[in-house]
């Protein structure tokens, strides 16, 4: 079936399988790997991405479902070479080792300040808790999204 | 050499040597920018998936592939017998169908004769695309006969037990090392036992002993496994791009296994999306996309599913073990005796030195000053995946420590004595190292009270003994738990330590550019630690080059040097002391090219950061830049000075490094339902020199997050029939953000006397040491119900039948 995805802002067309996964069409026919899978369940969260503005975990979700809709991925924080905080943050903070959860992690960051501009230490902790990290023990996850948060506007490009 | 030097300021503003600086490793992360295994895709690539096998052990009686081949898109089926009837001219076994383990036994790539562990790899579907490969899977028929499994440890050497390698003609489920020994012992025996015995009848002294468990888990990195393999049948060339920790050991392996000309072999490890020891083996699935390569003439990919990754790849621990301490009333340890049974599963494939079998679980003996120490580890198979190593272990340290640390409670309980004040009584005092242990080990350095102290003032212990005592009068159960371990890492050196004969040494290559500008080309390979970054800063500290003027080079074997890769925590001890000596040669060969430029001899130079001076006149100098560029000029050199400061080093360490910490913990349990809470984590970690503090903590802060998942949640359990119960997320429990404290760090520095920066490496500290301190707390807020000791994980349940003096075997489902 043919399946129409606006991704990062560019409309992505398709012939796939009726029960291809959103993360597999993101991957592969979009091309854009910054999106991960890592596990069978929905329980990992490294598949992590926008539709419609929120955070769903594209290994739950058929392409077909997002016909039409909007993707927002982690390619798409960066805007005209300038970082996102939320990138700037996970920079500063040492909020990445192996970097695999990272995209995951980010876009549940950015869409708790779009939402919660001061999200609480706990309210960041809970916004995280279904995706996994396996390097870091969340602590500078955790200082990267308060860092993002009190750096609203960040235009200084340090990485 | 510590942390107080004032380290100058590049113009980027990150340290010219050590110092928190950001990684460079971020820019292509925090963009999506990463290149993993599996976003390899190559021109005309096939995809792959494997057929694993349901039971735990079966005889296959037939496998009917035809339905799976008549499946359009699929290009090849493979199964053990078409392996069997590949000829293989190699040194390890006559044909493909068995590869070996990095413990000289012997792994069926795909089974040809029986099953025998669920998830063991059966057939192998090549195919235009993963879906198809998987819809293949289900069209495979595979007939088999059931057999009884072992899957208890404690049952496999009985008699009349099913037997597992009858493949080798076993006549019982004992394995035999490369050395011929079915048991592995250290320390001293009699000695031991005597004191034991002396202790037992002497009314001034108690012995405890306690059986004590470490569960089989997994360390489950975000990445699974995988590889794409091609190999270009015009040039002979063979192409793997591989989820591997240690590329140029798994090079040697793949010209040894499938008999191919190593120099045309080239492995190329990308990024990593975690390993911690899972990516260390070579697996099945890796050697299964060569062939599929080879029988193609096509790239192939296999990338693992999380279930894959979970039933079938490295698990860890697995050591069941029973611990005496003997110690005089007034607590002074006199002797430690450990027997231990170690379940191995099907096939003996667990990752480490060849003369340590059992690791380096010897060094139990922990950090504490008594004579008398031994061990005995009995192997066994049984009907589960193959591993043992792996998770951050060091080489089974996490055992060691685990069993020192639990023991020492409960010894501290038996003598009604506070754990911190029983751990002060023995530790190792600063003028006993160079210290070497009952069983052998010597230990570099250390200022263990200190370091104590500094936790126990971090974590405010007599406040929180106070606050605890007071709770238990209102019913509330506050448990603190202490740990204080030793690790021992860096392997080598080569004369003791090797994998299938590949002595632990490992080779660096430095090359300064005309420009001054440099890159670092390294034997090992980050799976997140960040070795882009820390290699640069210690050639910074060394040459007084800016970090940010340095490229590290890694996982391609075509463009670094030979080494055996990153895993117990041997990348900083080993491969950063190469960078540090290779970058030193540079720096004497500089000094030459920079006489000759000013008109001196050699030794009438001094060195500063960054530059040559002429003694006595700091002003009359060349910095390393200008000495790059005279080196490649037509200067005159002295005879025998080739230009150009190139230069190669192999590190062969003398010994191992010993970083250590001192670890507390504080939970709140309720005895309603069994609930623990950490509710803080004070951890001190003593690991030298530290070449990037944030790097560092960011280290400890994973494995904190290890222990905490270990000692509460992370279990691969089996049912008697031999179902892997752990096979996912939804199983396999890790713990999130929500079940993790805000960590608190501490440290002190005691640099190694024997590394070239006095650094120790500080991968594995924290999953080492984390999980006796959490397990000891637990086991503290439960001391009023009499509980002396419960198996992780201390899941609600497991706790709750603790409470009610019920605690139960962890590894085995319950009936
Ligand atoms: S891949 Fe694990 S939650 Fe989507
Ligand atoms: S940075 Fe490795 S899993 Fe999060």
């Amino acid at each position: 079936m043919e399946v129409t995805i606006t991704i990062n802002g560019t409309p992505v067309t398709s012939d796939v399988e009726p029960r291809t996964l959103l993360v597999h069409f993101v991957r592969e026919n979009a091309g854009l790997r910054g999106t991960h899978w890592g596990c069978d369940t929905s329980n990992c969260g490294t598949c992590v991405l926008w539709v419609d503005g929120s955070p769903v975990k594209s290994c739950t979700m058929l392409a077909a479902q997002a016909d039409g809709h909007e993707v927002t991925t982690v390619e798409g924080l960066e805007q005209g070479g300038v970082l996102d905080p939320i990138q700037q943050g996970f920079i500063e903070c040492h909020g990445l080792q192996c970097g695999f959860c990272t995209p995951g992690m980010m876009m549940t960051g950015r869409w708790l300040l779009d939402n919660n501009p001061n999200p609480s230490e706990v309210e960041i902790r809970d916004c995280i808790s279904g995706q996994i990290c396996r390097c870091t023990g969340y602590k500078n996850i955790v200082a990267s999204i308060q860092w993002a948060a009190e750096h609203p506007l960040t235009s200084e490009v340090t990485a | 050499m510590t942390a107080v030097e004032e380290v100058p300021l590049s113009a980027a503003g990150n340290p010219i040597g050590f110092g928190s600086m950001r990684r460079v490793e971020d820019a292509r992360f925090v963009r999506g920018q990463g290149n993993y295994v599996d976003d390899v895709n190559l021109p005309g690539m096939l995809h792959s998936a494997i057929l694993r096998s349901p039971h735990a052990h079966a005889r296959i009686v037939s496998i009917d592939a035809s339905a799976a081949e008549a499946l359009p898109g699929v290009v090849a089926v493979i199964t053990g017998k078409i392996l069997e009837g590949i000829p293989r001219p190699s040194l390890l076994g006559d044909n493909f169908a068995w590869m070996p383990t990095l413990s000289y036994d012997t792994q069926a790539v795909l089974a040809t004769d029986k099953v025998r562990f669920q998830g063991q790899e059966v057939a192998y579907v090549i195919a235009e695309s993963r879906y198809i490969a998987k819809d293949a899977l289900e069209l495979i028929d595979v007939d088999y006969e059931v057999l009884e499994p072992v899957m208890d440890a404690k049952m496999a050497l009985d008699a009349g037990a099913p037997i597992i390698r009858d493949d080798k003609g076993q006549t019982d489920n004992s394995i035999t090392d490369v050395h011929g020994n079915k048991t592995w012992e250290s320390g001293n025996a009699e000695s031991t036992a005597a004191a034991i015995a002396a202790a037992k009848a002497d009314p001034n002294c108690v012995v405890v002993t306690q059986e004590i468990m470490y569960p089989r888990v997994h360390p489950a990195p975000m990445e699974t496994c995988g590889s794409v393999s091609y190999l270009d049948k015009v040039t002979g060339q063979l192409t793997m791009y591989t989820t591997t920790q240690a590329p140029h050991a798994h090079r040697t392996v793949y010209a040894m296994v499938a008999g191919l000309p190593e120099q045309k072999i080239r492995i190329i490890s990308p990024d990593i999306g975690g390993g911690f020891g899972n990516k260390v083996p070579v697996y099945p699935g890796y050697v299964l996309s060569v062939i599929g390569t080879i029988v193609t003439g096509k790239p192939v990919k296999w990338i693992e599913d999380r279930n894959e990754n979970l039933t079938s790849t490295g698990f860890a621990r697995d050591y069941h073990m029973t611990a005496s301490i003997a110690a005089t009333k007034e607590g002074k340890i006199l002797a430690v005796d450990v027997d231990v049974l170690a379940d191995h599963g099907a096939f003996n494939g667990v990752a480490q030195p060849t003369n340590y079998p059992a690791g380096f679980f010897n060094i139990f003996s922990g950090s504490y000053d008594y004579p008398d120490a031994h061990c005995k580890v009995t192997p066994v198979y049984t009907n589960k995946a193959p591993g043992g190593v792996a998770y951050a272990c060091s080489f089974r340290i996490t055992e060691a420590a685990y069993v020192i640390e639990r023991v020492v409670d409960c010894l501290a309980q038996e003598l009604q004595m506070d754990p911190a004040e029983l751990r002060l009584k023995n530790l190792l005092r600063p003028e006993q190292f160079p210290y070497t242990s009952p069983t052998g080990w010597e230990y570099d350095s250390g200022q263990y009270e200190k370091t104590m102290r500094v936790a126990m003032e971090m974590a405010g212990y007599d406040e929180l003994r106070r606050e605890q005592a007071e709770k238990r009068t209102r019913g509330e159960y506050m448990g603190i738990g202490i740990s204080f371990f030793t690790e021992g890492v860096g392997a080598g050196p080569r004369r003791d330590m090797d994998i299938l004969g590949l002595g632990m040494a490992d080779g660096i290559e430095l090359r300064v550019h005309p420009t001054g500008k440099a890159q670092l080309r390294l034997s090992v390979q980050s799976q997140g630690q960040g070795h882009e970054t820390t290699f640069a800063q210690i050639v910074a500290h060394e040459l007084g080059i800016p970090p940010e003027d340095i490229e590290v080079l890694h996982g391609d074997t075509d463009n670094t040097p030979f080494g055996l890769g990153t895993y117990g925590s041997r990348s900083t001890p080993v491969s950063g002391a190469a960078a540090s000596v290779v970058a030193r040669k540079v720096r004497d060969r500089a000094r030459i090219v920079a006489a000759a430029a000013l008109e001196c001899a050699p030794d009438d130079l001094d060195w500063e950061l960054g530059r040559w001076y002429v003694k006595g006149d700091r002003e009359r100098g060349k910095t390393i830049a200008e000495i790059a560029l005279l080196s490649h000029s037509s200067l005159e050199l002295p005879e025998g000075v080739e230009g150009h400061l190139d230069a190669t080093a192999v590190y062969n360490p003398p010994s191992l490094t010993y970083p250590y910490g001192c670890y507390i913990c504080v939970v709140d349990v309720d005895p309603g339902t069994g609930q623990v809470k950490v509710r803080r984590f004070i951890a001190v970690d003593d690991c030298g020199t530290r070449i990037n503090p944030m790097i560092v903590e960011g280290q400890v802060h994973g494995g904190l997050a290890d222990g905490v998942g270990m000692a509460l949640m992370e279990l691969i359990a089996f049912d008697t029939d031999g179902n892997n119960l752990g096979g996912s997320f939804m199983d396999y429990l890790l713990p999130t953000a929500v079940e993790c404290p805000d960590w608190e760090l501490g440290e002190t520095v005691t640099p190694s006397p024997h590394h070239p920066i006095g650094a120790k490496g500080v991968g594995e500290s924290a999953t080492v040491g984390s999980p006796a301190a959490v397990v000891n707390a637990v086991i503290d807020a439960l001391s009023p119900f009499g509980v002396r000791h419960a198996d992780m994980p201390l899941t609600p349940a497991n706790v709750w039948r603790a409470i009610q003096g019920n605690a139960i075997r962890v590894d085995m489902a319950i009936e």
